[in-house]
């Protein structure tokens, strides 16, 4: 029905009371983002459960003080902070349609991530070729599986960051392009929180 | 090449799924020629497979559920028809293999892919049309969302055919779900197909809190949202808090499975305690979210049909919420037995049993909303009032089973089956078909036939009772449940019951497939050219049965509660406007369709070990996604001459 005398109705009066009318779209979109966020935190915090559980259950393998080398794991978090804070100026540069900034942050949010992976992949082929892979205990399928599904993420944040950088090359710092890279921006600091509990859960209290 | 795959997977020995197969292969087969002969194909993929219309979405989803209906219902109708006579010297029918699929198929199908979908389904359809807006927040997600459940219903069915399906129950506990118990294909089927449409309903979970909390029609403030709004708000957010739990536990069990790990084995330290609460964290919000917007078709149907605003609105949505908030709090009730000691069973018994206070305060409401009412019996309110007398005995069960020392007597007897089917049919099942009484004419244009409807809720009343009271009293008697032969004889007769019920159920059925039929037929006499059959308050009566692609021409603003009801008491007709203003609709997109394809193809091949066909389905899906983020031209525009049109179409059709 096309509601003539209501129209007239002051909708400002219910404004603030969620009255007023449907949100615009950048605010939709992160928003959201952010509920599917939320539902990627749940997710972890299913794997932090899990290795909560198990994290002392080493079957008679290695443990996590044995395990883990505290000096690179401070290095791989460096470089994952890093990249949260390069990310954040690139976010800066986008919103300010200053594009050459915005790509050179991007690029060394990419170094900083990619590096932060090489060292995680490392450690695990170490731990592999150590025979403390992730069938060995419950201890250590847990482990695996939590830090490696946080890996997962960021090899997606990466492709995600890449695939950006196309967009914004091809298609500038347009409104449905700074959508996406307000998306790919808290992508990308969601996974800083998930690492800091993981390397205060796993590593610090794994490793005394 | 193609993995674990020989022709050994198809069943020759057991004929019986093959023939059921064949047939509803045939059928298949059947109307996808007369699609083809009568040239509706590219009808069909324009206006419905590549939608991205809210209503459309909905009305795919509902039917997707009715259809699985019928799959699970013959699990039902071939477990009890098993029970009833494979006692004492008899084997029945059903040797103990294939039993053990049919009762896992039978739960994992319709808890995923009926009750889910129908929930959903209305959801979708009605959700925005009461918001007074045009569309869910993501469209195009929302479609990928409806065709991820649609594959892993089909994945579930390609079980009966290729290969066989779990026999671990649908909530697969391990060990017996680990590959040392279950080395074929029946649990992967399982996780897989849950997993692909488990991340369907997680982003329609997301996309609907968003749409709620961020998409209304102007004046439409918290506390003037329609109920059903209100509980499909809370099933959505039960929907992001507890679906990702599932997803993460069945990731550790596939890992598991496949990369030998030890998260819930028998050695190297695995613990399979922690299965079972990781799962039933999900699973008891699961039980809220299915029935929440049950209760929020109740509250419309009882408000409407009434002709009064629901009685305590206020109390309504904080019941609403309070029952969101308690639901992650109850979980561990469904293994009292598994030995958390008596003071963690008293804690969760007791939270248990609080639940049924707010519960007990929406009876209440709806009763209150009845009295003194002019109540119309239309079959919404036969369901009505059939829920209310049916669900508050299947809520007092179940407060009896949150009293941790009779569930010590209880648990997995048949008294346990008798109280899910209670609340789950009598709540969530009563509650869909209510709503799909009361919104069809919404969605189609036309109103059911009201004879046939009623004939269906009798067989479905009395077939309830019939078939689950005796479960009350044999469980009481000691029959434990998944019995696939009974040794005691006299709980025949009891059993002999069970399964007319069962066969009354099918009549309901019937008469529903009959009502279908008939109103089709008749179509052209119960036409509803107001848009409002019948008298209603909430805004999706305020526009065309069918609604138009754009559902509101102009963004209706309100002031009230039922904002509909509102406009008719102050007597404002609907007008054509002098000028309308273009309106932007998202373009429809096979996106949900194609990645929804592969998604298929990786599962199928991830359960029978075909890795090249995962990876080419994994690129596939990548390439679909990025290739739809790539576009910026999302949007059509509806020019302004085509709404006057429509518009004066209507209001020319309709007692202005």
């Amino acid at each position: 029905m096309t509601i003539t005398a209501i129209e007239r109705a002051p909708a400002a009066l219910a404004r603030g009371r969620g009255g007023g009318g449907p949100a615009p779209k950048r605010t939709v979109v992160a928003y959201g983002f952010w509920i599917f966020l939320l539902s990627d935190f749940v997710l972890f915090s299913g794997l932090f459960a899990a290795y909560a559980v198990l994290s002392a259950n080493t079957a008679g393998g290695p443990t996590g003080a044995e395990l883990f080398n505290l000096r690179n794991v401070f290095i791989e978090t460096m470089c994952l902070l890093l990249s949260s804070y390069t990310a954040g100026l690139g976010a800066l540069s986008a919103e300010r349609r200053r594009q050459d900034r915005f790509l050179i942050f991007a690029a060394l949010t990419f170094v900083l991530g990619a590096a932060f992976l090489v060292i995680e992949a490392r450690e695990f082929a170490r731990m592999v070729s150590e025979g403390a892979g992730p069938s060995r205990s419950a201890f250590l399928s847990s482990f695996f599986t939590l830090v490696g599904t946080h890996g997962v993420h960021v090899t997606g944040g990466l492709i995600f960051l890449l695939y950006m950088v196309a967009q914004v090359v091809a298609k500038g710092l347009r409104g449905a392009v700074l959508r996406r890279l307000l998306c790919f921006s808290l992508f990308w600091h969601a996974l800083d929180i998930v690492w800091v509990g993981v390397f205060t859960l796993v590593y610090l209290m794994g490793a005394r | 090449m193609l993995g674990r795959l020989t022709w050994t997977a198809i069943p020759l020995d057991q004929p019986l799924p093959l023939y059921a197969m064949g047939v509803v292969g045939l059928v298949i087969l059947a109307v996808l020629a007369v699609v083809a002969v009568k040239g509706w194909w590219p009808y069909l993929w324009r206006e419905w497979l590549t939608s991205v219309d809210h209503k459309r979405i909905g009305v795919m989803y509902f039917t997707l559920g009715l259809v699985m209906l019928l799959r699970g219902y013959s699990d039902a109708i071939m477990m009890r028809t098993q029970q009833a006579i494979a006692i004492g010297h008899a084997q029945g029918y059903l040797p103990p293999d294939h039993y053990d699929q049919i009762f896992s198929a039978h739960g994992t199908i319709m808890i995923f892919f009926v009750a889910m979908p129908l929930v959903i389904g209305l959801m979708n359809f009605v959700v925005p049309l009461q918001l007074g807006v045009r569309d869910v927040a993501f469209p195009t997600l929302n479609s990928v969302s409806f065709w991820l459940t649609a594959a892993g219903a089909l994945l579930i069915n390609v079980s009966l055919v290729i290969g066989a399906f779990s026999r671990a129950t649908w909530w697969g506990y391990p060990p017996l779900s680990e590959l040392a118990f279950s080395p074929d294909v029946g649990v992967d089927y399982y996780l897989w197909s849950l997993q692909i449409s488990g991340i369907g309903t997680l982003l329609t979970g997301v996309n609907f809190v968003t749409t709620i909390l961020k998409l209304r029609c102007p004046g439409m403030t918290y506390m003037r949202m329609p109920v059903f709004c209100w509980t499909a708000l809370a099933s959505s957010m039960l929907i992001v808090a507890a679906f990702p739990v599932l997803t993460a536990t069945f990731v550790m069990l596939l890992l598991d499975r496949y990369l030998g790990m030890h998260f819930f084995t028998n050695d190297a330290g695995g613990n399979q305690m922690m299965y079972a609460n990781l799962f039933w964290a999900w699973g008891h919000p699961e039980v809220y979210i299915l029935i929440l917007p049950a209760f929020g078709v109740f509250s419309e149907v009882a408000s409407t049909f009434s002709g009064k605003g629901l009685f305590s609105y206020r109390t309504m949505v904080w019941a609403t919420l309070g029952i969101c908030v308690l639901s992650f709090m109850v979980w561990l009730h469904h293994f009292f037995t598994m030995g958390a000691g008596a003071d963690v069973n008293a804690f969760f018994g007791i939270m248990s049993s609080i639940i049924a206070v707010p519960t007990g305060a929406k009876v209440f409401n709806w009763l209150f909303t009845m009295y003194r009412g002019r109540i119309v019996f239309t079959t919404p309110v036969l369901y009505l009032v059939g829920f209310m007398v049916t669900f508050v005995i299947g809520g007092l069960t179940g407060v009896l089973l949150a009293v941790p020392p009779v569930d010590f007597v209880l648990h997995n007897s048949a008294f346990l089956v008798a109280h899910f089917h209670n609340v789950i049919i009598g709540g969530v099942v009563f509650g869909m078909l209510a709503g799909y009484n009361y919104w069809f004419p919404k969605a189609f244009g036309f109103t059911l036939d009201e004879r046939w409807g009623k004939a269906s809720f009798w067989c479905w009343l009395i077939g309830f009772y019939l078939a689950f009271m005796p479960l009350y009293q044999l469980g009481l008697m000691g029959m434990t449940r998944r019995l696939q032969h009974i040794a005691d004889p006299s709980w025949q007769p009891l059993l002999l019951v069970a399964e007319a019920g069962a066969i009354i159920i099918f009549l309901g059925v019937l008469c529903q497939i009959a009502q279908l039929y008939v109103s089709i037929r008749t179509r052209e006499l119960r036409r509803d050219l107001t848009g409002d059959p019948w008298n209603g308050r909430t805004l999706e009566w305020a526009t065309s049965s069918p609604p138009p692609a754009y559902n509101f021409a102009v963004l209706p603003t309100v002031e009230t509660i039922d904002a509909f009801w509102e406009l008719k008491r102050r007597r404002v007709k609907p007008a054509v406007q002098p000028a309308y203003a273009a309106i932007e609709m998202p373009r429809n997109s096979p996106v949900g369709f194609i990645t929804a394809f592969f998604a298929f193809f990786i599962g199928f091949s991830l359960i029978w070990h075909i890795w090249w066909l995962v990876l080419v389905g994994l690129l596939a899906v990548a390439v679909t996604i990025m290739a739809f983020g790539w576009g910026d031209d999302r949007e059509r525009e509806i020019p302004v001459g085509e709404i006057a049109r429509i518009e004066r179409a209507r209001l020319a059709g309709g007692p202005a």
